[in-house]
Order: C-alpha cells, then structure tokens, then sequence
C-alpha cells in the first residue's frame, strides 16, 4: 500500500512539481541560457506595453467578478428560496457554458456586436472589440462555476435561523440582512475569487475578442507562440501565478469556514409560496437563460450560415473542417480521444490517489505533500501549466523528453491541470466512509483490496462517475493548457477553434466548437441516464426502506 | 392560575393522508408550565408549531388571550421560543442575539441595552457579551437562546426539546434553574421533551400524547400514580404489564392465580392488563406471606442500584417475569440471591386494570 502512495506521489512530481520548477528556472535565464536571476522581470516591469496588461488584467477580473457573482446569487436565491416553476430547467441551461470552450461566447459575440453584427446598434457606438467583449464572455463563461458555489451555500441554511427571526418579528428585509447574507458570505466570497481567477487567467476569450486589449494571458501566448520569447513567457506566467495562487489560498481558507458553519442540526429550508417574488424571480431566471441559450444560438447558426453576411441560407459547408486550417476532422476525433483517455486514466489516479492518502497508515511526509500538490493545480492557470510542460518535457536532457509532442503528453497535462476538483470529488466521497472498514478487514483477514473493491467502490460509484465526466468534459473544452502542447498529428478540436478563428475562419470555428458542445452535452445526458441505472444498483443501501 | 390563557380546540394537522394530530383539544391556565411528553413521531413538536403559528393546522381554532390566533403568522403571535439546535444567530453576539427581537420593535438604544444588561444577569451570563454563539458551551448557548426568547417579555414561551442536546449533568443542572426562572417570571410555558423525568420533574401539568392524540393531562403524581391508559402506564416509569383475564366479581385470573381488585367495570370474560409499579409489590420470604392476592415466584437476577434492588422474578404458576423494587435494607433482611424462592403480595388498591381489544 505504502508503494502504491509513492508511485501516485512521483506522479504529481513529475507532472507538476518538476514543471512548475523548469518553468521558474527558465524566468531567470537569458535566451542562451545563462543564469541572470531577476534580469528579467526588471525587463518585463520596465516595459509599459506589459506592465499595462497586468492593469488590463485586473479590471476585466474585478468587473467580471462583480456582474458574476451578482448575476449568479440572484439566480441561486431564485433556485433556493423561490417555488418558482421549472428549476432543474433553469438549473441545467445555466450550466451550458462549461460545456464549451471559452472562445465560443467570443465568436457568439462577434456575431452579435461585431462591425456586421446582428444587433451591433444596441451597444451604441463602442466596439466589441476589447474590454465590453471580454468582460460578456467571461461572464458568461465563469457563470456556472459561481452558481454552483453559492446555490450550496445558499441550500445548507438552517430553517430554525429562519423561524427564530421570525418569531421575534424581524423584517423580510432584516432577515435577508442578517440570517441570509451571513450564511452565505462564505460561498459569496469563496464564488468571487473562482470567478476572479478564472477571468484573469483565462485565454479563449480575450484571444477571440480582445482586439488590442492585451491581458496577461493573451501575452503569454504572443511571447511564445508570436515572438518565441520562452524566457519572457515564463516571466508572465510567474506573473500571472500571483493573482491564481492568492485566489487559490483564500478559496481554501474560506470553504474550511463554511464546512464549519455546517451545523448537523441544522434543519433543511423550505421555502413557502409567494406568488410576487415568486413570479418576480421566474421572470429573472427566463433573462438569464435567454442570455445563455441565446449566446450558443447564435454560435449554431454561424455554423450553419453559408457566408454571413452575404449568404444567409443554411447548410453545413461551415463543417467542412478539412478544407480549412486547423487539423480537420481529424482534431475532432484526437479531442474524443484524448478525452476518454483522460477520463479514464485520469479517474483511476485521482481516485486511487485520493484512497490510499485518505486511508495508508504513516509516511506523514509523503502523505503531506500529496495533499499539497494534490490542491496545486487549482492554482495553476492552465497556460502556465503548459508552458512548464514545454520547459521540462522539451528539454534535451530529460529522460521523458520522448512524451513530448504526443497524445500521452496532452492527457498527463489535462489529467494534472484538472487534478484538484476531481481529487476533492473523490476525497469528499471516501471521507462520508466509515474509518473502521479497513480494521474489520483486517480483523477478518482480508486484504486491503478487497474492501477497495467490494465496499469502497461500489459505495463511491457515483462519485467516481462525476469524476470522469468531469475530466471528459473538461478535455473536451479545455485549450490553455494543450495549445502549447499539440502537434501536427495531435491537434485538437478546441485548439481548431482557435487557430480557425486566427485565420479569420469564424463560422468554421463556430461549427467546430458546436460540435463540442453537442459532444459533451451527450456525455452529460448519458452520464445522467447513467448514473440513475447505476444508483438503483449500487446505492440502494441508501434509502431507509427497501425497494 | 385559574385563568384560561390558551384554548386549543379540536385541532387537526394532516400530512399527506397522514395525521400528525388528530382533533386535539387542550385548555393551558396563565402562569403554567406545561409539558407536551411523548415519544418521537407522537406529535407534540408539531403541536408546538401549530401554537407558534410556524406550520398552520389544518383544522382547529388557538385562542391565545382570549383572541383567536388560528391563522395568524408567528410575527402577529406573542411567544417567545427556544429551539432544540437553539439557532442562535451565528454570526452576532451574545448581546446581539439577545437583543435581535428588541430592535426589530424598534426600542430605544438605552432601553435595549438596559434590557439585555437585566437578561444577562437573569441568566447569569454578564459576562459573556461580546462571546459569539460557537465560543460558548452548550449550556450557555441554551441560556442565550432563553434570554433571546424572553427579551420582549412575551405572554407565552415555547421550548423545543430544549435540554435534550446537553450531556446528563448539565442538563440537571439547566431544569431546575429553568423551572425557576420560569416562577419567578411566572411566564407561561409550554415545553415539548420525550424526557419523562424532565416532564416529572418541571412541569405543572403534563400531557402525554401518543400517535397524535393525548393520551392523559395530569399533574405529574397523576400521570406516575394514575395511569389513565396502557400506554402511559408503560410509558411513564417502570411498570409490570401482566395480561390477565376478567372473573365474575372484582377478580381477574393472570399469572397462573387469581387476584382480587377494588373496583372492576369490565365483563367477565374480557381481556385485560394488570399494571402494577414495582415498589408496590411486597415480597417476603417463601411461605411467611399469606392471604389475598399472594403468589409464588423465583428470584431469576438481581440489579443492585444504590438505594434499592431491582428484583426480577419468574412467577412459579404461568412463568411470567414480574420486577420488584426492594429497599437495600429490607434486601439484606430477606437474603435473597439468585433462585431463592418468595412470596410476594400484590395489594389490590394498587392494582390498575386498562382493557384491551380482544
């Protein structure tokens, strides 16, 4: 068992740790590889084109956070505290955004607002281009993430706080103040700093619909891929590792905060019929899904539009992938690939590691740094994580050099840049396990892998399914970290989508990140008819009354 | 005393096709403290709500004060009350807390800090103010959650289970000083427990319900001393349960014998139970007792208890088991051990008869 603890351990070494330190090595050399400590970073801070970015940077983060976490807190109180009709509806076309990359509300926007846009009237004037562009799509893409977080926070509320209030006559308005917001700060807060991290260190948007508004992402891939300037790349990405990493450690503080909050007496809120707010709240919910349902539309008939704006009859020419730049159908089919290779490879780790730190008796140390490089990733922006990949894999003196320019290279990446959501996932699972199951093993001699098998995997079958549907959904989508990472033989259908949009192939990007979306959006429903199937198997011990 | 405060009438709460309670009627007097006892699911939580106005009955009428209160909201109610997980507010102070349901009646600054000064003091908890709910122990967050209820002097005061999450010495220690602050406030008080001896202990009156119904409404020595059914016979204390049957006359056969009672309304030939508490049993040594209502039984185990031992016995006729309770003294007369044979005398004036469906 203790080997197993090892193995799993030198992965993450060598899939992040080892990286990560090429990467921070490579900011303090010069182009010929000579040792020049922080010459560098004195180079990048006395260039103003970049030190403008980081500004750049930090207002699209702090105004996508506000509109975010405003956006998605009405909607959780309208999922939470409303009766209002229809909610696993609402709740499931919020959550559309995740399943596509993020350069897609991009192109949907460059439809929209764009010089020839359908509706570029209604902004008036200013150009999509930039700041409003980016800031739309960032929305609309760190969305999901900030509902998830605070409809949690919002659904663990203790209805005898509520009842309490009540009786001793407080307002409508005074409970909002001190029992609703309260309980929720936590999620509030821990929502914001996912949302800010997000918007600064993702590149989809930005790339597709910055125009000349250069963000620390965008630069970070115009260094490298524009002007091969590695050492600069790296520069940025340290750079750019201070904002997620500082994120990274409230998030953690907090969320240890709100578990706490969690009292086991707490009884479950239900909320009683208002007709007002409650229609008030359905009429909120209706524009939000408007907005998203709206924005992927608008990407489905780019794709099917012969040649916007001149041609407005549809048909599928747009999917003609291997006419254009950017790998063809090809890439589509290495995206599916990839995927199932890190849904399956990475599930196995994730969960294998995430059981043998929770259950292994000593190796305090080596248990210690794989909880810590096990929550590293989340910190890690997916850019920053391919770069170090090219640092560390590339090098001719690495024994692993031959991954490099692989498929196996694009599913280690993938699996470590979505290490931690998963590894929580199964952690969150095998805690809710009684601690005693491995004893009673013992007492009656069975071996460890027994229990594993009989008992512990059957009881986390839902959980595992999450996991590799995560990791299946996430690859799909996900193109920061491999951008820097395919080759000619490995390009990938979100990478298609960017280079296609580069070379100003719009509506062939819009049709190839349909096709991700219509992927992932499968998955997700075969994962729910799925995960019914398996609960009525495996889960039935759940339910207090036979069935 | 004597004064009607609350008047519930054939109050009914369903859920679903399920009655949680069904036509209950119950009058409380001014200045009373009421328990609502009973097992878990018997309904006494619910008919807390229903008085609070936090889950509206489906039939019935509440009078509070001589007005009806049937279907106002709790805000339009005057009761304070006390949770069972307390649900102080989290993230205020003790004083914030206890001061929440002033401010909400938008008292004077100086008024309410006076207010909270005195609750404090009641609840001897002054120096505790600037504490939040989780730096507390548990008996001092139920103290808070007491002042928090009592701040806005409310006619009538609810407590949910209020004691039952405090571990065994705090709580004893939390029922008399809850019983006493509730004399000298002479507030009126309702308090749900499925504790017997916090109900035995604290309450004026109980009412011991079962499956939505109640089942009796007595002073404590009533409820222990006159069962009025089989199920508070059980419920309350320890009692010998033994079926028998009725005889012609005020007799009852059971136990392999035949026993004599004071007063008996049910036709020969019924079923019945014959309750009787363990420390009514005489018992002696085999042979020296005689006369009435007398049997011959075995000594199976002995329960050393401190100021008594709880003898179990098998009864030499039919085999039923039966617990006496023996002072320690008179235990060490008798010498009695394990197999020892005894007589032991069941006094008809102690004897309860309750019928069961045949």
């Amino acid at each position: 068992m203790r080997l197993f603890v090892v193995v799993i351990a030198a992965y993450l070494v060598v899939a992040l740790a080892l990286p990560l330190y090429a990467m921070l090595s490579k900011s303090m050399l010069d182009p010929d590889g000579l040792f020049i400590g922080l010459a560098n970073y004195v180079a990048y801070f006395r260039t103003p084109a970049l030190v403008y970015s980081i500004k750049n940077s930090l207002f699209v983060g702090v105004l996508t956070t506000l509109i975010t976490v405003t956006i998605a807190f009405l909607l959780a109180y309208a999922l939470t505290r409303s009766r209002m009709p229809a909610k696993p509806a609402f709740k499931t076309i919020a959550m559309i955004p995740i399943l596509v990359p993020s350069l897609l509300p991009g192109i949907a926007l460059i439809y929209l607002f764009g010089r020839q846009g359908l509706i570029n009237g209604m902004l008036f004037g200013h150009d999509i281009y930039g700041p409003i562009g980016i800031i739309i799509a960032e929305v609309f893409f760190t969305l999901p993430h900030a509902l998830i977080i605070i409809t949690t926070a919002l659904s663990i509320a203790d209805a005898r706080l509520y009842e309490a209030a009540i009786s001793l006559r407080a307002s409508r308005t005074r409970i909002f103040f001190t029992v609703t917001i309260p309980g929720v700060r936590y999620g509030l807060i821990s929502a914001a700093f996912v949302v800010f991290t997000l918007a600064v260190t993702d590149f989809g948007a930005p790339k597709v619909i910055g125009g000349d508004f250069n963000v620390l992402a965008t630069d970070i891939y115009k260094q490298v891929i524009g002007q091969q300037n590695f050492s600069m790349g790296a520069v940025v990405s340290v750079v750019l590792l201070i904002p997620a990493g500082l994120a990274f450690l409230v998030d953690r503080i907090v969320q240890k905060k709100q578990v706490a909050l969690l009292s086991t007496r707490a009884v479950a809120l239900v909320p009683s019929r208002h007709r007002r707010f409650d229609n008030l709240m359905l009429g909120y919910a209706i524009i939000v899904s408007v907005f998203i349902v709206g924005m992927i539309s608008v990407c489905q008939y780019a794709a099917l539009v012969k040649f916007y704006p001149y041609d407005l009859s549809l048909g599928f020419t747009n999917y003609q992938f291997d006419l254009m730049d950017g790998g063809g159908w090809d890439s589509y089919f290495n995206s599916i690939e990839m995927a199932t290779y890190t849904a399956v490879f990475g599930t196995v780790l994730v969960f294998c590691g995430a059981y043998l730190v929770e259950k292994a008796q000593g190796l305090g140390v080596v248990r210690g740094a794989f909880q810590f490089l096990a929550m590293l990733p989340m910190a890690v922006p997916g850019l920053v994580l391919g770069l170090a990949y090219i640092f560390f894999f590339n090098s001719p003196t690495n024994p692993l050099n031959f991954l490099y320019h692989t498929m196996a290279i694009l599913v280690i990446s993938t699996i470590t840049h979505f290490y931690t959501v998963s590894h929580l996932t199964a952690t969150t699972a095998l805690k809710q396990m009684d601690a005693q199951f491995e004893s009673v093993a013992a007492s009656l001699k069975q071996p460890f892998y027994r229990t594993f098998f009989r008992v512990t995997i059957p009881v986390c079958t839902p959980a595992i399914l999450d996991i590799s549907i995560y990791l299946f959904v996430n690859a799909m989508t996900t193109v920061s970290a491999v951008v820097f990472l395919y080759s000619p033989h490995t390009t990938l259908a979100s990478v298609a989508v960017l280079n296609m949009d580069d070379a100003g192939d719009i509506a062939p990007a819009a049709a190839m990140g349909m096709m991700i979306f219509y992927t992932a959006a499968g998955v997700k429903i075969l994962h729910y008819l799925l995960s019914r199937g398996i609960e009525a198997k495996t889960q039935a011990w759940r339910s207090a009354v036979p069935t | 005393m004597t004064e009607t405060f609350l008047r519930i009438q054939g109050l009914t709460k369903l859920f679903g096709s399920f009655a949680a309670l069904s036509d209950i009627s119950l009058t409380v007097f001014e200045g009373e403290f009421v328990c609502f006892l009973g097992p878990s699911g018997c309904g006494k939580t619910t008919l807390l709500r229903a008085i609070a106005g936090l889950d509206i009955q489906t039939q019935g009428t509440i009078e509070q004060d001589g007005k009806d209160i049937s279907v106002l909201p709790p805000a339009q109610r005057d009761f304070g009350i006390v949770f069972q997980s307390y649900a102080l507010f989290p993230n205020l102070t003790v004083e914030k807390n206890i001061a929440y349901g002033l401010e909400s009646r938008r008292h004077q600054r100086v008024e309410i800090r006076k207010r909270v000064q005195e609750l404090l003091t009641l609840v001897d908890l002054a120096d505790q103010v600037e504490k939040y709910p989780a730096q507390l122990s548990g008996g001092q967050q139920q103290r808070v959650a007491l002042a928090r209820a009592l701040a806005t002097s409310p006619g009538l005061l609810l407590l949910d289970e209020p004691l039952s999450a405090l571990d065994a010495k705090v709580r004893a220690h939390l029922r008399l000083e809850i019983k006493e602050l509730q004399r000298r406030l002479k507030v009126t008080t309702i308090m749900v427990t499925h504790d017997q001896e916090e109900a035995l202990t604290m309450a004026d009156r109980i009412v011991v319900m079962n499956q939505g119904v109640i089942e009796q409404v007595g002073t404590p020595e009533e409820i222990y001393a006159q069962p009025a059914t089989e199920f508070v016979a059980e419920f309350i204390g320890t009692m010998n349960l033994v079926p028998v049957q009725a005889l012609p006359g005020s007799e009852y056969s059971g136990l392999g014998a035949r026993f004599q009672v004071n007063h008996n309304e049910l036709p020969a030939g019924s079923h019945a139970a014959l309750a009787i508490r363990p420390e009514d049993v005489q018992i002696d040594q085999a042979g020296k007792a005689a006369g009435e209502n007398t049997i011959q039984a075995k000594v199976d185990d002995l329960e050393y208890l401190g100021a008594f031992v709880r003898v179990t016995l098998v009864a030499s006729g039919d085999q039923t088991r039966l617990q006496v309770d023996v002072s320690t003294n008179r235990f060490s007369e008798l010498s009695l051990s394990a197999g020892s044979e005894v007589s032991i005398v069941l006094p008809p004036e102690r004897i309860l008869i309750y019928p069961r469906p045949d």
